[in-house]
C-alpha cells in the first residue's frame, strides 16, 4: 500500500504545477476518477479489518476531499487567468466619437408654453382663432370706425377681394379672438389667445409675419387694478426676477381706459437686461374692455366688464433669451436654431421652472 | 407732435423744467418719443469780445486777434474778412467739437504761419445755426462776456416730440397739451382768450358751400393792405425750433395756428380768385398744389374754388395760382370746418399729406371755427398790417357734443380707484368739461375739442389717467379655489407632445412665414386666387401656403449653399385652403435633406423610410396606434409617385403622408438634391377616449414562455409587406401576439417579380404550455391565411 501523504504530496504538486484547464481534469480523473488511485485505495477499504477501516476510511476520505479541494481551487486559478487572456484581446478604443441627434424648439414656441404655463395659474385657458379675418372681427366689433386713422397705424394686408369687392384681411392683433370667444362664451372668461399676426411692415425690428398674446377676461368684477397685478405678476414670473414695472396711459380703439406698461432695464455691454436699471421700455398694451366692443359681443357694459392685454411674443423672447434681430427668428438657419433653440425635454411649468 | 418748451409755457405757467414736463406727459398718457435741447451742442461755446484785430505778419488774409474770453484773454488767428476789434463774438475753446465742421479743435494751441492760435471764433455755419460763411457770428455788443452762447441767443429751449395717440387730435395744439398738464397739476393753465377784431368794412368776396357734408361751415374774410414780408424773428424761431421753415409772415402765422391751436387755416390772394369762393364737390379738374404736383380733383374729394377754377383740396393743400407772394397786399382767410373722413379718403386717393390734413382727418374743434379765424386776424393786423372785413360764415357749425349721464361710482367699478368726487370734479373742469353734480347720475357737456368722449368710460379713463395709473394699487388677479380642469385643450397637447418627439428624432422646430410665392403654392398644390395676398410685401410672400414644407426646404437649400447641407427641420403651424376659418388647418411638417452622414461605423443616410419613423414617432407621440393605421398612397401631385406613402385611419381620416418629394417640385424650388419629408394633420389624430376613471385597467401577463417560429413567404414584388403582416396577425388574435419582419430579399431562389418575406411570429400561450399539435395547428392557419393573401410559403 502507497503512503497516504506521499499519494497526498504527489497529486497535490501535481496540481500545484498544471497549467492548463485540460490537464488538470486529467490529473483529476487520475486521482479521483472511478480508476483513480484514490479511488481504487478506497475499493481495498472492504478487505480491512474494523480496526484498520476506522483509521484509514476517514484517512482516505480526507484525501479525496483535499484532493479535489485543490483542484477546484487550481480549476478556479485557471479559468480566471484564461478569462484574463481572453479578456486581454477584447479591447476597444472607448475614445472613439458616437453622436445623439437631437433636434431643438424653437425660442417663440417655448415662450409662448412660457406664457401658457403663468397664465394656467391664474386660471386662464388657451384660446385660438383663424389667421384669416373679415373686416367685422378684426376691425369693427374692435371699435375701429370705418376710415378712421387709427386703422392706419395697423399696415394690414389684404386678400384678394371677392366678387362684391369685400376683402378679408390677415389679422393684425389676435384681439379677433377676443371678439369670437365673447360671441360664443357666457362669462366668466379668462383665456389667453397665442397665434400668428401679420402686418405690411418690414426692417429690423418688424417682419410681415410676427407672434402675439392676447389676454381677456370677463366677469362682473375684474378692474383696473387687477389688469396691473396680473400683468406685473406676469411680467417677473416671465422673466423669472423681479421686474420694476411702469403702468401709465395710452389709447387703444378697443378698451377704455387703456394703458401701456414698461418695464426697467439697463444694458450691460450688447445685453439688455430687464428688470433693474435707468431706462423704460415699453412692453405691452392693454385696458379695460371699451363698452362698445361689449356691447358688439352681446354683452351687457352694465353688468359685465373685464380687461383685455396684448404683447408681442417675439419680442419678449429676444428680450428674455437675447436674440439680436427679429428677422433671424424665421430665417431658419440650422446653427441659430440650434444655439437660440431649447431642449425638447424642458417642459416648462412651475414646478422645475419655466426654462 | 412737435413743440418746445417756451411755447409750452406760453400756456402753461409752471416752473417746472424739462424733466419734470416729460415725466408728467408720460404719466397722462402723452407718450414723450424724444426731447432734443439745441443748447446741448452748443455747450462749450460762449459768448466773447474781439479786443484788437491786427494784420497777421506773413499773411495778407489772416488777422491775429486779442480775444477776451471766460478763460481769460486769448489769442486767436482767424481768417474772417470781418473779424474787428471791438465785436461780440461766439467763442470755442481748444478742443471743442464744431458741429457743423463735424471735427474738434486741437488740444494744444495751434501754430499758424508761425502764430499761436488758441481755439477759435465761428461762423453760423459752424454752429449749425444758418448758411452764413463769409464771415463769424457779429452778436450784440450788448450780450455779457462769457455767457453760455445757448443762453445768449435764447436757444436754451428743449423741444419734445411725443406721440399723438388717434383719439386725441386737440393734442395737435400746444394750448390743449397745458391744458392736460395743468389737470395733472403741473401748473396753471393760461391761455388768453380770444379778442375778436371788428370788420370796418363788409367782407367783398362771397362764399357758399355746395358740399355741406364734407364742408359743413366756412368762414371768412378780407383783409386788405396786408404788407407780407418775412415774419418776425419770435415766430420763425419758434417754428424753426419745431423743424418747420419760415417762408413768409401769412404762412407763417397760420402755421402757428396749426400747431398752436390745432386750427389749420388758409390764406388766399384775392387778386387770383374770380368771383365767388364755394366749398363744393371736386368735377375732374386737374389744379397744381403747393407742393408744385398736379391733382386731379373726384367727385368724392372736397375742393376750394372759385368761378373759374380749383384753388385747393378743402383741408389738405392750397393751391399755386391762389397763393400768397410778397406783392399780395389783399387776402381772404379762410377758417372751415372739413369732414374727417371725406379729407382722410380724398388725401389716401391723391397720395397727398400735409399737417392741415394730419389735423382735418383726426377731427379739429368744431367750436374754434370762428375764434380761430379772429386770432389769426389780430395777428395779420399786428405782423402785416392792413384792415380786416367783417367776417362771413357760410354753413353751420356743427353741433357740439351731446352731455354724457354720468355716474360717479363708475369709476371705482372700473378702475378700483378711490377717488373723492371734488376731485373727480376738478379733473374734468381743468380739462373743459362742465359737469352739473347735483344728482346721484352727473351731467357732464364735453368740450366742442373732446369728441373722443361720448360714454361714462371715456370720463372714468380722463380722471384715471389724471389721477394717475402708476397710484393704482395693483391687485393680482382672483383664483378659484377647488379643482380646475387642465386649459390647453386635448389638440394643443397632441402638438406639443409631437413635436417633442420630432425634435428627439433628431429635427431642429423652426418657425417660417404663412405665406409663400404663388409659384410655390402651386407647385404644392396650392395657389388658389382666393389666397392671393392683394398687397403682399414681396412677390416672395404673396400668397397664403398650403404646406408648411415650402420654407423649410428652402431654409435647407439656403442653409446647403453656406456650407451646412444635412439640414434637418420641422415646424408646427398652419396651412390654408381657402379664406374661411375652417380652410385654415394646424399641420406639422418635416423635411431632411438625403445627405450622407459619414461614420466609422458605418454612414447613414435618411431616405423614405427615415420619413416613416419620423411621422410614426410624432403620430404616436399624438396617441395614435400606428400599428392599425391603413397605408395607401398621398394624393399630393408633389410626393414622389413610388416612394411615399400616406397612412390613414378608414377611408377618410388622412393623418399623415410621408416619402420622398418629387425631384420636379424641388427642382421648381430651386432645391439641390433629394429630399424625404412628412406633414401630419394632428386634428386628424383621434383624441383618446375619456374614460371614468383614470385607472389604467388590470395587468394580464401570462407566466409561460412564448414561442417563436419563423416562417418565410414569397410574394408578388408589388404586393404591400402590411398585407401579409394583418395576414399573419388575424390568423390566431389571441395566441399571436407579435409578428416582426426580419428579412425582404430578391434574387437567386426566388423567381422574378416576386419577393420573400421573413417573419418571425410569437406565439404567447395563456393558460397551458402549447403542445407540437398546438403548433401545428396555428402554423397551419398561418399558411392559409398566408395564402389569402397572396403569400405562398417559401419551399
Amino acid at each position: 500500500m502507497t503512503d497516504l501523504s506521499e499519494l497526498k504530496s504527489k497529486y497535490a504538486n501535481l496540481i500545484e504545477s498544471v497549467t492548463d484547464l485540460g490537464n488538470l481534469d486529467e490529473i483529476r480523473v487520475a486521482a479521483l476518477g472511478k480508476k483513480g488511485e484514490v479511488s481504487l485505495q478506497m475499493r481495498t477499504l472492504g478487505k480491512m479489518s474494523v480496526e484498520e477501516k476506522k483509521v484509514m476510511g476517514p484517512a482516505l476520505n480526507g484525501l479525496k476531499n483535499e484532493l479535489a479541494a485543490l483542484v477546484e481551487a487550481r480549476k478556479s486559478v485557471l479559468e480566471g487567468e484564461a478569462l484574463n487572456a481572453a479578456l486581454a484581446s477584447e479591447t476597444l478604443d472607448m475614445t472613439l466619437p458616437v453622436t445623439t441627434d437631437t433636434g431643438t424648439l424653437h425660442p417663440v414656441m417655448q415662450v409662448m408654453e412660457e406664457m401658457a404655463v403663468i397664465f394656467a395659474d391664474m386660471g386662464f385657458s388657451v384660446a385660438e382663432g383663424p389667421d384669416i379675418e373679415d373686416d367685422f372681427h378684426n376691425f369693427t366689433a374692435l371699435n375701429f370706425p370705418v376710415g378712421h386713422p387709427a386703422r392706419d397705424m395697423h399696415d394690414t394686408f389684404f386678400l384678394a377681394p371677392d366678387s362684391e369687392g369685400n376683402k378679408m384681411v390677415l389679422r393684425t392683433h389676435t384681439s379677433p379672438v377676443q371678439i369670437r370667444t365673447m360671441m360664443s362664451q357666457k362669462p366668466p372668461i379668462r383665456i389667453i389667445v397665442p397665434g400668428r399676426t401679420y402686418r405690411c411692415d418690414s426692417d429690423q425690428t418688424h417682419t410681415p409675419m410676427f407672434h402675439q398674446v392676447e389676454g381677456l377676461v370677463i366677469d362682473k368684477t375684474t378692474h383696473m387694478g387687477h389688469l396691473k397685478g396680473c400683468l406685473m405678476d406676469f411680467i417677473s414670473a416671465f422673466f423669472e426676477t423681479e421686474v420694476e414695472t411702469r403702468f401709465r396711459p395710452h389709447h387703444f380703439p378697443f378698451t377704455e381706459p387703456s394703458a401701456e406698461m414698461d418695464v426697467r432695464y439697463e444694458r450691460v455691454g450688447d445685453e439688455i437686461r430687464i428688470g433693474q436699471g435707468d431706462k423704460w421700455m415699453e412692453i405691452l398694451g392693454c385696458g379695460m374692455v371699451h363698452p362698445n366692443v361689449l356691447i358688439n359681443c352681446g354683452l351687457d357694459p352694465d353688468e359685465y366688464q373685464g380687461f383685455a392685454f396684448g404683447m408681442g411674443v417675439d419680442r419678449l423672447a429676444m428680450l428674455k433669451y437675447g436674440m439680436p434681430d427679429l428677422r433671424d427668428m424665421f430665417a431658419s438657419d440650422q446653427r441659430w436654431l440650434g444655439h437660440y433653440g431649447f431642449s425638447p425635454l424642458l417642459q416648462a411649468n412651475l414646478a422645475t421652472g419655466l426654462s | 407732435m412737435k413743440f418746445s418748451l417756451s411755447w409750452l409755457k406760453e400756456h402753461l405757467k409752471t416752473d417746472a423744467g424739462i424733466d419734470e414736463v416729460v415725466e408728467a406727459m408720460t404719466l397722462a398718457g402723452l407718450e414723450v418719443e424724444e426731447v432734443e435741447n439745441p443748447a446741448e451742442k452748443l455747450a462749450a461755446f460762449s459768448i466773447a469780445k474781439v479786443v484788437s484785430a491786427e494784420k497777421h505778419p506773413d499773411a495778407d488774409k489772416l488777422k491775429v486777434c486779442q480775444v477776451q474770453t471766460k478763460d481769460g484773454m486769448k489769442q486767436i488767428v482767424c481768417g474772417a474778412p470781418n473779424a474787428r476789434a471791438d465785436m461780440t463774438v461766439a467763442f470755442a475753446p481748444l478742443g471743442a467739437y464744431i458741429p457743423g465742421l463735424d471735427f474738434s479743435l486741437d488740444k494744444k494751441p495751434r501754430k499758424i504761419r508761425g502764430i499761436d492760435s488758441s481755439g477759435m471764433m465761428c461762423s453760423s455755419k459752424e454752429l449749425e445755426m444758418g448758411d452764413d460763411h463769409d464771415g463769424i457770428m457779429d452778436l450784440d455788443n450788448g450780450l455779457e462776456m462769457g455767457m453760455s452762447l445757448a443762453d445768449a441767443l435764447e436757444l436754451n429751449d428743449p423741444v419734445i416730440d411725443f406721440e399723438v395717440t388717434p383719439n386725441r387730435p386737440d393734442w395737435l395744439g400746444v394750448d390743449n397739451i397745458a391744458r392736460d398738464l395743468a389737470a395733472v397739476g403741473l401748473g396753471e393753465w393760461i391761455t388768453p382768450s380770444v379778442e375778436p377784431v371788428k370788420g370796418t368794412f363788409p367782407c367783398p368776396i362771397t362764399i357758399e358751400i355746395d358740399a355741406n357734408e364734407a364742408c359743413p361751415v366756412f368762414s371768412g374774410r378780407v383783409i386788405r393792405g396786408v404788407k407780407n414780408g418775412p415774419s418776425p424773428e419770435w415766430l420763425q424761431t419758434k417754428l424753426k425750433a419745431i423743424g418747420l421753415k419760415p417762408i413768409s409772415a401769412l404762412v407763417d402765422i397760420t402755421n402757428f395756428m396749426t400747431y398752436d391751436r390745432a386750427r389749420p387755416l388758409h390764406v388766399y390772394d384775392t387778386s387770383k380768385v374770380t368771383g365767388t369762393m364755394r366749398a363744393r364737390l371736386g368735377a375732374g379738374e386737374t389744379f397744381t398744389a403747393l407742393d408744385d404736383k398736379e391733382y386731379t380733383c373726384a367727385g368724392t374729394m372736397c375742393v376750394i374754388a372759385d368761378d373759374t377754377r380749383v384753388l385747393g383740396l378743402g383741408g389738405i393743400m392750397g393751391g399755386t395760382h391762389s397763393g400768397c407772394s410778397e406783392e399780395t397786399t389783399d387776402v381772404l382767410l379762410e377758417s372751415a370746418y372739413f369732414d374727417p373722413l371725406t379729407t382722410r379718403r380724398s388725401a389716401k386717393t391723391l397720395g397727398i399729406n400735409s399737417d392741415a390734413k394730419y389735423r382735418f382727418e383726426r377731427g379739429v374743434d368744431t367750436g374754434f371755427v370762428v375764434n380761430g379765424l379772429e386770432m389769426a386776424t389780430k395777428l395779420i393786423l399786428e405782423i402785416c398790417g392792413g384792415e380786416a372785413s367783417e367776417v362771413v360764415v357760410a354753413g353751420e357749425v356743427p353741433a357740439p357734443p351731446e352731455p354724457i349721464a354720468f355716474d360717479p361710482k363708475l369709476n371705482k367699478r372700473l378702475t378700483g380707484l378711490d377717488i373723492e368726487h371734488a376731485e373727480m370734479v376738478r379733473i374734468l373742469e381743468t380739462l373743459g368739461f362742465d359737469i352739473d353734480a347735483s344728482g346721484d347720475i352727473w351731467t357732464v357737456s364735453v368740450p366742442s375739442h373732446r369728441r373722443d368722449c361720448k360714454l361714462g368710460a371715456d370720463l372714468v379713463e380722463e380722471i384715471a389717467r389724471t389721477h394717475g395709473l402708476h397710484q393704482m394699487e395693483a391687485k393680482s388677479l382672483p383664483v378659484e379655489r377647488g379643482r380646475r380642469e387642465p386649459t390647453a385643450t386635448p389638440l394643443q397637447n397632441k402638438i406639443r407632445r409631437a413635436r417633442r418627439a420630432l425634435a428627439n428624432q433628431g429635427l431642429s422646430e423652426a418657425v417660417t412665414w404663412s405665406f409663400s410665392s404663388r409659384a410655390h403654392a402651386k407647385v404644392f398644390d396650392g395657389g388658389d386666387a382666393a389666397l392671393v395676398l392683394d398687397n403682399p410685401i414681396s412677390s416672395d410672400l404673396d400668397c397664403m401656403r398650403p404646406s408648411a414644407l415650402i420654407h423649410l426646404l428652402l431654409a435647407g437649400q439656403r442653409s446647403a449653399d453656406k456650407g451646412y447641407p444635412a439640414s434637418a427641420l420641422f415646424e408646427a403651424g398652419p396651412t390654408y385652403q381657402s379664406q374661411a376659418p375652417n380652410g385654415q388647418a394646424p399641420t406639422i411638417a418635416g423635411m431632411r435633406r438625403i445627405e450622407s452622414k459619414r461614420d466609422w461605423q458605418g454612414d447613414s443616410v435618411p431616405d423614405a423610410f427615415t420619413a416613416k419613423e419620423d411621422a410614426f414617432a410624432a403620430l404616436s407621440a399624438m396617441g395614435a396606434k400606428v400599428d392599425n393605421l391603413q397605408m395607401s398612397k398621398p394624393t399630393g401631385s408633389y410626393w414622389h409617385p413610388g416612394r411615399s406613402g400616406r397612412l390613414q385611419m378608414g377611408p377618410k381620416n388622412i393623418l399623415a403622408d410621408f416619402g420622398e418629394l418629387h425631384p420636379s417640385v424641388l427642382k421648381a424650388l430651386g432645391i439641390e438634391g433629394r429630399v424625404c419629408a412628412f406633414e401630419i394633420w394632428p386634428d386628424a389624430v383621434p383624441a383618446g377616449r375619456k374614460k371614468a376613471s383614470k385607472a389604467k385597467g388590470a395587468l394580464s401577463i401570462s407566466d409561460l414562455m412564448p414561442v417563436h417560429r419563423d416562417f418565410a413567404f414569397i410574394v408578388p414584388e408589388d404586393m404591400g409587406a402590411d398585407k401579409l403582416l394583418r395576414a399573419v396577425k388575424g390568423a390566431d388574435k389571441a395566441l399571436i401576439t407579435d409578428v416582426s419582419l426580419f428579412d425582404v430579399y430578391q434574387g437567386k431562389g426566388v423567381d422574378e417579380g416576386f419577393k420573400s418575406l421573413a417573419l418571425d411570429v410569437t406565439l404567447s400561450p395563456k393558460s397551458e404550455t402549447l403542445t407540437d399539435k398546438d403548433i401545428e395547428a396555428v402554423t397551419l392557419k398561418i399558411i392559409a391565411q398566408a395564402k389569402k393573401s397572396g403569400a405562398e410559403l417559401r419551399g
